[in-house]
């Protein structure tokens, strides 16, 4: 990804896009910001970021149209939040803490500002900040144009002259009783054409006179023709704005719509222009959402309730402190972070997808130094919620996973994040589960089942259950087996050879067995195979049972109620979800749906291997999936079963209901340990090859039979720093073999370290009546070399 | 990396093959192309090494995954 598409893929993002109030206002005005920091009882603060946006905050929260206020989102909640009522309590209340007005040292170039409105002033206000030399003219006695026409109890005039005495810090000079006409002097025969020579530019804002300015051209409609973006006239450095651009040359005779906001919007916009103009750079470069536009944030209102102001405000109201601050309480803080809200993991690194996707950018950049974003980048669980819930289907787990895949290749992916489940899957493909069957007495198979390496592990008594049903149900087709792994995890891990490798065994024996339709009891697998095997013809366990399966399976009424947990892989998979609970009906079981489900389901954080890479969010994912219901779980995933139950969450496996021993408490069953995992998967291998097809699994290794006496605290923590009961056996089974290993003459225990993959592995054990009693055991990754 | 562990709690620890008591003594450990010299207990005959495990799961794991990051 370069630059240009990072920026494509973060604009997508629209947390940071303006609130509707903001984008309606046609100077901006932080609306939001200015109203938190009224909230806090911070005035001052609220009032220089008003004063930011707005350089005359006294007049204009006394005249504003509040164009603001036909955006907010609050409108049909109780009502518009009172924003210029607000912006007047922060004049009210935090004038105290204005911060000063700056200006940059004086430049050479000056501008002449034609009329001393609102405008013209905002004009002369941005730019003798910016350094250049400003001379306003105004036909009038006093600067403020317009203004002194509002009536005083709408403007109290100690505001008006209070705002204005802004100038006497800035270096304008003022020309007064000047009026700009036809008549040019000095030799010009306009007095525009005057100004032109003796300015570097000009800014005419001299109100409802159009007929006054000869020199510029006019459009269509008899009005000031003007840039709209620059507020350029068709004279080169002469710009215009304000009500001059509001009326046309049939004025007084027609309407003049004034907006003091919107005049000082073209004042600044122009102001813009006029500083570009003088620098000689380009005057239309960036300059997007320039005075009012409509906003793409999205937020969502739905869980607000509807609360209406304290009191009703019009444009003379002047609240009191804490009325400001009840008022300023109303506003939603609009913002979108819909993603943020059903993700622990996007919640947990406090920020949201543009900010995310910026880091994960500059993480596959750096040259040197640490990647800060390698553990958030192997959190995710790829489960996609994240795009469902977003207004624009951003989907973090696209971008992490292709970042994971680029650090694969960049070879800076850290060798721990992904390598237990990766052993895990060499395992499953290994010759202790790997199995591919026709089914007995077939020599070709229509269909075949593949239960899964996690169904397998977890409970291989349902599979050999699950394998007879099919092949009852279809007695005459050829029901083949397949026990292995589908390759999910090292897709997770973004490590695309060994799915490869993966994915070209399963073919070699797919092809054998005569190209049958796959039967998935396992969702990842389905979704891995519906993914990268689009060739094949796959079907869900659960849509079969529930058409084949028996059509009355008990009677469950009497039990309480169960919340279906959908697997995250089943995410779009509707009619998996369908099946499933058309199964549990018929089981006569009340279904409690979850909050998020379905197309909305939540991962258990088995998903893109988060649990391996960062077990604190993890944990926070799960604790927060199994804390919104009461009821006991039914799942139909191995692993969100197991997760649940190892957190005490009562939770069933459908196949528990299905098939489990009638008086059984299945739903609070205990997990199935790693090591039982691997164990579990080669017996149903021994087992069914022994009663189907009448074979015996190939040799066991030495270290098998070596026989552990594992006190069951050691096992538990054995299990959770990830050390397999083969990784001890292995260990031992070296140090007694070749003698090398400690003895401690204190307590009688030998200790002995053996690395048999990437791991070093330590155990400390005590030989115990032809079987080793374990008293811990502990690993590393780092390598011990050669004494100094 | 020594000095995260205390040598002296492992002083009961001999080489079972060699019948020697460990002795202090540097030894080089390794990660992802960086190599550390670590005081560390080991049999003065055969080298072999004792990591204790507090060393493996604190300095060493922090150091691991610090140079993983790198």
């Amino acid at each position: 990804m370069d630059q240009k598409e990072l920026r494509e893929q973060e604009n997508r993002c629209i947390q940071e896009q303006a609130p509707a109030c903001t984008a309606a206002c046609p100077v901006h005005v932080d609306v939001r910001a200015m109203i938190a920091k009224i909230a806090e009882g911070d005035f001052a603060a609220a009032l220089n970021l008003y004063r930011k946006a707005v350089p005359f905050p006294g007049i204009i929260s006394h005249i504003c149209d509040q164009p603001c206020q036909a955006a907010c989102l609050r409108k049909d909640l109780g009502g518009p939040i009172e924003i210029a009522a607000l912006e007047r309590a922060c004049l009210d209340f935090g004038s105290q803490g204005l911060e000063p007005v700056k200006a940059l040292p004086r430049k050479a170039k000056k501008v002449a500002v034609i009329g001393a409105g609102i405008s013209g002033l905002t004009v002369a206000f941005d730019l003798a900040r910016k350094g250049w030399g400003v001379v306003v003219y105004d036909a009038s006695d006093r600067i403020g144009g317009g203004l002194w026409k509002t009536p005083p109890d709408l403007l109290p005039r100690d505001v008006l002259v209070n705002d204005l005495r802004v100038f006497d810090e800035l270096n304008v000079e003022f020309r007064l009783n000047t009026t700009v006409g036809r008549k040019g002097g000095n030799g010009h025969s306009t007095f525009l054409a005057r100004l032109c020579e003796e300015y570097d530019a000009v800014y005419l804002s001299t109100g409802p006179n159009v007929s006054e300015l000869p020199d510029l051209e006019l459009d269509e409609y008899g009005k000031v023709a003007v840039d709209p973006q620059t507020f350029q006239t068709s004279q080169s450095g002469v710009f215009a704005g304000g009500d001059v651009l509001r009326v046309s040359v049939n004025y007084p005779d027609e309407e003049l719509k004034h907006s003091a906001v919107l005049s000082i919007s073209d004042g600044r916009r122009a102001a813009v222009s006029i500083d570009r103009y003088l620098q000689r750079v380009s005057l239309t470069a960036s300059r997007a959402n320039e005075g009012p536009y409509e906003t793409r944030l999205y937020t969502n209102t739905s869980g607000i309730e509807p609360c209406p102001p304290l009191v009703t405000t019009d444009l003379t109201t002047h609240y009191s402190r804490e009325v400001a601050e009840t008022e300023a309480a109303r506003c939603i803080q609009c913002e979108c972070l819909e993603c943020v809200k059903v993700c622990e993991y996007l919640a947990h690194y406090k920020g949201y997808p543009k900010k995310y996707m910026r880091e994960v950018y500059n993480n596959l950049s750096i040259v040197m130094g640490t990647r800060h974003a390698n553990q958030f980048i192997n959190t995710c669980a790829l489960c996609g919620l994240c795009a469902e819930v977003c207004p624009t289907d951003v989907d973090m787990g696209v971008i992490c996973h292709n970042a994971r895949e680029q650090m694969v290749e960049q070879k800076r992916m850290p060798p721990s994040a992904h390598d237990f489940a990766l052993r895990d899957m060499a395992f499953s493909n290994g010759e202790k589960f790997a199995l591919s069957r026709n089914a007995p007495g077939f020599e070709t198979s229509t269909y075949v089942f593949f239960p899964g390496c996690q169904l397998s592990a977890s409970s291989p008594g349902y599979v050999e259950k699950a394998y007879q049903f099919l092949r009852d149900v279809f007695p005459d087709e050829g029901v083949g087996l397949m026990l292995r792994c589908c390759g999910a995890p090292a897709d997770w891990a973004g490590r695309k050879d060994l799915y490869t490798a993966s994915q070209a065994e399963f073919y070699t024996a797919y092809e054998q067995m005569g190209r049958p339709k796959l039967v998935l009891a396992c969702s990842s697998c389905y979704q891995s195979f519906k993914t990268h095997a689009p060739d094949i013809e796959i079907l869900s366990f659960w849509e079969l049972f529930d058409q084949y399966g028996p059509q009355q399976l008990g009677d469950r009424k009497s039990h309480a109620p169960v919340a279906v947990h959908d697997p995250c892989s089943t995410r779009y998979e509707a009619r998996i979800q369908d099946a499933v609970r058309n199964i549990l009906k018929k089981m006569g079981c009340v279904i409690e749906e979850l909050p998020l489900s379905r197309e909305k389901t939540e991962c258990c954080s088995y998903g893109g291997l988060m649990w391996l890479a960062n077990r604190p969010v993890a944990e926070k994912v799960v604790q927060r999936r199994i804390a919104e219901s009461k009821q006991d779980y039914v799942t139909y995933c191995a692993m969100c079963r197991d997760f649940f139950a190892r957190r005490g969450k009562r939770t069933l496996h459908l196949l528990d209901l299905i098939y489990g021993a009638p008086g059984d408490d299945a739903a609070a069953a205990p997990p199935v340990g790693f090591s039982q995992r691997h164990e579990n998967r080669a017996r149903l291998k021994a087992k069914l090859l022994s009663e189907l097809w009448s074979e015996t699994m190939p040799d066991q290794q030495a270290f098998e039979s070596i026989r552990l006496i594992i006190p069951e605290p050691v096992q538990q923590i054995i299990e959770d720093r990830l050390i397999l009961v083969e990784d001890v056996q292995k260990v031992i089974e070296y140090a007694e073999r070749t003698g090398k290993r400690m003895y401690n003459t204190a307590n009688g225990h030998f200790l002995a370290y053996y690395k048999p993959n990437t791991v070093t592995y330590w155990v400390e054990y005590t030989p115990q009546e032809g079987a080793f009693l374990i008293h811990k055991a502990y690993s590393h990754r780092m390598e011990i070399g050669l004494g100094g | 990396m020594s000095q995260y562990v205390d040598l002296s709690a492992y002083e009961n620890w001999t080489c079972a093959n060699c019948g020697q008591p460990l002795q202090p003594g540097k030894v080089d450990i390794s990660y992802m192309g960086n190599s550390f010299q670590v005081e560390l207990l080991r049999c003065p005959n055969c080298g072999l090494v004792l990591i204790p495990e507090e060393l493996a799961l604190g300095k060493m794991a922090e150091v691991e995954k610090a140079l993983e990051d790198k």
